[in-house]
């Protein structure tokens, strides 16, 4: 621990770099409420082929959410142990979180997969245009998310728990809550709402 | 405040967080999740009901994650944070609320 970090008041330029990386996650928000509005006017539009509530299963979805949440709870709990500088359990948690997003990411292109191969792909009509991209979209950033997850784990192995190193963790920290986030109106406005 | 939690409070960019406000939030939004798949799996409640029930219950978890997982509250350290997180919801409800309000009208006015 060097004294960049220590030795502030909280008004340090580590404070600002966590702004800036929030005000980024603000607009991603801006972002997922377009695909969002733009599934709300589309949902219904069909074109004759199945809405979403036949295409898709309630407990599947459930248990992708477990998923997502789960990797949530242990991602914080590895921040806990950056606290504690506690390397090794960081470590541990990060795997930990890394193999339940990947299970999230799997289910989910497994769920894709099978509606494509029941016939059904973004070309059949406007609501599963919106709907694969808009699932797609989140999808897409939990890749991404796991991507800095691995590159971080083993930063985190060569350079050790430095303040550097806990900036990034906590970039890495918001990011992936503002994905379970984006999850809760993903399961609640497509699935739930297309159950009903 | 001692290294720590200048430490700590640096490093969540928002509030502290600890072992207790992880697990209240985690199992408060295990809670709510069961609770909507539930309802909507066994369609407990009539259409209307379920929609406004799945919407507050997906409302009440943001509010859960948001305060126990991301920390923002109305200290000095995350007022920034606050704000702007406000500033979004607001942009989020004119954009979807008004896109939602302006294809309603259009698609009534060509079905009328």
């Amino acid at each position: 621990m060097n004294t960049k970090t220590l030795g502030h008041d909280g008004h340090n330029s580590d404070s600002t770099d966590i702004f800036g990386f929030w005000m980024y996650i603000m607009t991603d928000c801006v972002l997922f409420a377009t695909l969002f509005a733009a599934f709300a006017v589309l949902h219904n539009n069909t074109y004759g082929g199945p809405g979403i509530k036949q295409l898709v299963s309630l407990p599947y979805v459930f248990g992708e959410t477990m998923f997502l949440l789960i990797s949530n709870l242990t991602y914080g709990l590895g921040l806990l142990s950056v606290h504690k500088r506690n390397q090794k359990q960081l470590l541990g948690w990060l795997y930990v979180s890394i193999i339940f997003g990947v299970g999230f990411l799997t289910m989910e292109l497994n769920e894709f997969i099978g509606i494509v191969r029941e016939g059904h792909s973004w070309q059949s009509s406007a609501a599963l245009s919106s709907f694969f991209t808009l699932v797609g979209t989140h999808g897409l950033h939990v890749f991404l998310g796991l991507v800095w997850m691995v590159v971080l784990s083993f930063q985190v192995t060569k350079l050790k728990i430095n303040s550097t190193m806990v900036r990034r963790l906590t970039y890495l920290g918001l990011f992936w809550n503002f994905l379970d986030i984006v999850w809760i109106f993903v399961f609640t406005i497509v699935y739930l709402m297309g159950a009903i | 405040m001692n290294d720590n939690n200048i430490c700590q409070s640096t490093l969540s960019g928002n509030g502290h967080k600890t072992l207790t406000t992880y697990l209240v939030g985690f199992n408060a939004s295990l809670f709510l999740t069961i609770i909507a798949f539930y309802l909507v799996f066994r369609h407990l409640l009539s259409d209307t009901h379920l929609y406004i029930a799945v919407v507050l219950l997906a409302l009440a978890q943001l509010y859960v994650q948001v305060i126990f997982f991301l920390r923002v509250n109305a200290s000095k350290e995350s007022r920034m944070n606050l704000l702007s997180f406000l500033f979004t919801i607001l942009i989020i409800t004119v954009l979807v609320g008004g896109s939602l309000w302006i294809m309603y009208n259009l698609n009534y006015n060509m079905m009328h």
